[in-house]
């Protein structure tokens, strides 16, 4: 029983805190642009996100008649359902965890490959051009970049020997891994943003070239979908970051465990705000270039010279 | 450099200085021509601007123009301008050799700083004539206008197809027959058929176009950009033809800004059309003003004072620089940045609210008029743009650490349409993406106007010839108008901000109580508007975005004849698919940043 109450709570929690980053991140980068946002629905704007749920779910739910039907249909909640079953290995304090898998970052890896499919599909299904080079773009820079994420966190496997997130947090008792693997958590959250295609990555969609890429005809509910799969990636990406090298829930005891998980993910959740409101997008070959070219050789040799040392140290 | 005492107030400058030092070259060229073309009659013109006009016969017009391009040393190797007249019910037209339409090619020579202008008489209802596009690319597009506005055929042009109205337009707008006014053509009614006509007109045919639809290995795609898309700052279509995501080719469609602000000048009082031409460049504001009157004034022979002189450079610099915080915000968008445009925009409003005080109104004030400017500067106004001069510098510091030094701004600019000297000239190119190009050409220093003269100011220049340096040059060009402004500032002559001539319009109102003479004129110039005596003229400014020019032609009436506006814009545009071959999508946004246009300075 108690498990399901995790379950729902943390769906709870999920599904707020992405609705509520709309209107964080208006708030915030009018803040950091010298204007003001949203301000005038409830207390410090917050409404607006009721606002614009209700919005949304009052647009036409308009599928144009040269798309793929079904495809269309399912390719918005792909995104959600992948990134969503992410969460289930994420440790929010000891106790509230949905799933403690011993394969927890393989999962998380597998689960956000699959989001993918949601571009490539979207993109394909609109029968449109701009959505075409938009799931293109999509898909290489997802591909590619996952390769990197994957092989950035295989240096903490290595230390912890675990592939479960609990103990990797409880691995990090002493020192926090960004201490001891810094090159990775960079690299790591580089292809985290380029996997969250936000600015400066969010070239799928890049507004002044390409509209708005592989979701150019979605609207209403549909539009809502890709949007909360966006802002719930970033919310993944941060608490991965947050568990992976800043101790999750650890933290001095004078607040719960899981206010402290929250604290660091937010922190980075502004991070990613905070890259959109400064950095121009970088041309998509640019990407890909430095991706296989410089990213590739540096997570490897951080690779390699973690597991010299973790070999040197056990003798 | 002005005259720092008080008391020096006459300017050391007239025009006619500078044109005579050049009539020895002009009398060259005459007998260089004639010795070339002995067989040809050229019929010289006197005009009010002292270019040297031709009039030649159609059949030599190409012969012409290749020598002078080609043939002889120092030459005309920018086509700077080339339009059409429609002379049928032009008065005094006995005079010249004119007939019924008359195409005019103005050529410019940068070596010699010097225009010259080529006319064309042409007979017949529908007449013809041979085309120069193998002589120049940018006669290209002149020639589809003149097709568009006249209904004349240019022989051998590639593709002589409508570029301002829409295909399915009937008749040539710029003719006189043609009307002017939307009530003398009848209500307009929007019907299946006529949606259905329309739609299909603007389906894109790459065949039209000598496109192929595949290669040897692939299927090109067409993509559409525009009419509406973000990334092109206002109604512009481009079709792209694509392979991958590599740009083969693209046809830019102009024309869904057209206003006829042309024809407008043939209706509107001399007086009353300046406000059209704050709308041409609608980020230039009083400096589309400026070169309309400037044209108007050499007609008229009005010598304006010194403090009206100033004032107008210092409203013209100061839209400069809001013009260029627009192009720097909306540019560093385009690649993506999305901050700094709000920066910008905010300091364009400080800029704003200088000029609000001065003129009351914000983009488009109409501020200045024939002979003068509408009223003295307010009281204070000192204070307002020592405020912005001591403001802005860090400003400008601020903005090129966050933008121009940004490693992956360099890295969508660098290397990115690039266009040679030569390519340059070739197609048109005026402004900061000629001066990127290595050459400082600057109509306020080369051929000053104004008083350009008397300030002390530097022309940034680049050498690359990309984006970048493009980029770089208009953000140089921010600091040299700030110190523009600074020496208006720190030097304002005193005395009147009208000129005492009867042609100044209004005059000014403290004689007209007095004086006869200054009512019964004031009294005309407000009813009617004044008339202008016969003649032609053409301006030339360094606007924010290049070289605009007016040629007004006055047959001795309210009105102009003939308001041919030359836009740095159209050229530009013109060249962007040259430039923009072989780089991607994402690069095309990045040229069209860079290359600064305003929609509305191209289609007029």
């Amino acid at each position: 029983m108690q498990h399901i109450w995790i379950v729902l709570g943390v769906l709870f929690v999920l599904l707020n805190i992405a609705a509520g980053l709309i209107w964080l991140e208006r708030r915030m980068l009018a803040m950091w642009q010298d204007r003001l946002g949203p301000n005038r629905a409830g207390p410090l704007g917050i409404l607006i996100v009721l606002a614009d749920t209700l919005k949304l779910f009052f647009k036409e739910d308009w599928i144009p008649p040269f798309a793929d039907k079904w495809v269309f249909i399912t390719a918005p909640a792909i995104v959600v359902a992948s990134v969503l079953m992410s969460f289930v290995i994420i440790p929010f304090s000891p106790s509230i965890i949905v799933s403690d898998l011993n394969v927890g970052i393989l999962f998380f890896l597998a689960m956000s490959s699959l989001g993918v499919y949601s571009i490539v599909l979207g993109g394909w299904a609109s029968n449109n051009k701009y959505s075409l080079l938009g799931a293109l773009r999509g898909a290489s820079q997802m591909i590619a970049y996952e390769v990197f994420m994957g092989l950035s966190l295989m240096g903490i496997v290595m230390l912890t020997g675990s592939f479960k997130l609990s103990d990797i947090v409880n691995a990090q008792k002493d020192v926090w891994f960004v201490f001891k693997q810094p090159v990775a958590l960079v690299i790591f959250f580089i292809a985290g943003v380029a996997e969250t295609h936000r600015l400066p990555f969010d070239i799928p969609e890049a507004e002044s070239e390409l509209i708005a890429g592989f979701h150019s005809e979605y609207s209403g509910m549909k539009f809502g979908m890709f949007f909360i799969g966006e802002y719930l990636g970033v919310t993944l990406i941060s608490a991965m970051t947050a568990t992976m090298f800043f101790g999750g829930w650890l933290g001095p005891a004078f607040l719960p465990p899981w206010a402290w998980f929250f604290i660091k993910t937010f922190a980075f959740i502004l991070f990613f705000i905070l890259l959109r409101a400064s950095l121009p997008r970088p041309r998509y070959d640019q990407l890909m270039e430095t991706g296989w070219k410089v990213l590739l050789p540096l997570v490897l040799l951080n690779l390699m010279v973690t597991g010299a040392i973790a070999l040197w140290i056990r003798g | 450099m002005f005259c720092k005492n008080k008391t020096c107030n006459t300017i050391h400058y007239s025009p006619l200085t500078i044109h005579n030092y050049y009539m020895s070259d002009a009398s060259a060229i005459l007998t260089s021509l004639h010795q070339q073309f002995d067989a040809v009659t050229f019929v010289p013109q006197q005009t009010v601007d002292n270019i040297d006009t031709l009039w030649l016969p159609k059949e030599n017009i190409v012969a012409v123009v290749r020598y002078l391009k080609n043939t002889i040393s120092a030459p005309f190797n920018l086509l700077y301008d080339l339009c059409g007249i429609d002379e049928r019910d032009r008065m005094g037209k006995e005079k010249l050799p004119a007939k019924d339409f008359t195409v005019i090619y103005s050529l410019f020579s940068l070596d010699r700083n010097k225009f010259i202008r080529l006319k064309v008489a042409l007979e017949g209802e529908y007449p013809s004539i041979p085309s120069i596009t193998s002589l120049f690319k940018n006669a290209n597009w002149y020639e589809r206008e003149v097709y568009d506005m006249f209904g004349i055929k240019f022989e051998g042009h590639p593709h002589l197809q409508r570029i301002l109205m829409p295909l399915t337009w009937q008749g040539h707008p710029l003719r006189k027959e043609h009307p002017a006014r939307a009530t003398e053509i009848g209500p307009y009614r929007l019907i299946n058929e006529t949606i259905d006509r329309e739609q299909d007109a603007l389906q894109f045919k790459p065949e039209e176009w000598g496109m192929k639809r595949e290669s040897d290995d692939a299927d090109f795609m067409f993509l559409n950009i525009g009419p509406q898309h973000p990334g092109t700052h206002g109604v512009l279509r481009i079709v792209l033809q694509l392979d991958g995501e590599d740009i083969v080719d693209a046809v830019p469609e102009i024309g869904f800004h057209h206003r006829g602000a042309e024809k407008m000048g043939e209706r509107q009082s001399w007086h009353t059309y300046i406000p059209y031409t704050d709308r041409i460049d609608y980020l230039g504001g009083v400096m589309n003003n400026l070169a309309y009157l400037l044209a108007v004034e050499k007609l008229a022979g009005i010598e304006v004072p010194d403090r009206v002189k100033v004032i107008r450079v210092m409203l013209c610099e100061l839209f400069r620089i809001s013009s260029h915080l627009v192009w720097f915000g909306t540019f560093a968008q385009d690649v993506g940045q999305l901050s700094p445009v709000f920066y910008m925009f905010t300091d364009r409003e400080k800029v704003f609210d200088i000029i609000e005080a001065v003129c009351g109104g914000r983009m488009h004030p109409n501020w200045f008029r024939i002979g003068g400017v509408a009223q003295d500067l307010p009281k204070g106004w000192d204070g307002l743009v020592r405020d912005f001069v001591k403001y802005f510098p860090p400003k400008i510091k601020e903005y090129t650490n966050m933008v121009i030094r940004n490693s992956l701004f360099k890295g969508r600019t660098k290397g990115i349409g690039v266009y040679t000297l030569d390519e340059a000239i070739e197609w048109g190119v005026t402004g900061p993406g000629l001066r990127a190009c290595g050459l400082d050409w600057d109509f306020r220093k080369k051929q000053p106007y104004s008083g350009y003269e008397m300030f002390d100011f530097e022309i940034p220049t680049a050498q690359n010839g990309d984006c970048f340096d493009r980029a770089v040059v208009r953000v140089e060009e921010l600091w040299q108008s700030l110190r523009i402004i600074e020496q208006c500032l720190n030097n304002m002559p005193e005395g009147n901000y009208k000129a005492d001539h009867p042609l100044t319009t209004p005059p000014l109102k403290k004689y007209t109580m007095q004086d006869i003479e200054t009512l019964i004129t004031h009294f005309l110039n407000v009813s009617w508007g004044p008339v202008i005596p016969a003649g032609e003229a053409m301006s030339c400014i360094e606007a924010t975005k290049g070289a605009n020019s007016y040629y007004l032609v006055s047959d001795g009436n309210t009105s102009s004849y003939r308001t041919r506006i030359r836009t740095p814009s159209f050229p530009h545009m013109q060249m962007v698919p040259y430039v923009s071959k072989g780089y991607t999508v994402a690069d095309l946004l990045s040229i069209l940043g860079s290359v600064d246009f305003v929609l509305a300075d191209i289609d007029r």
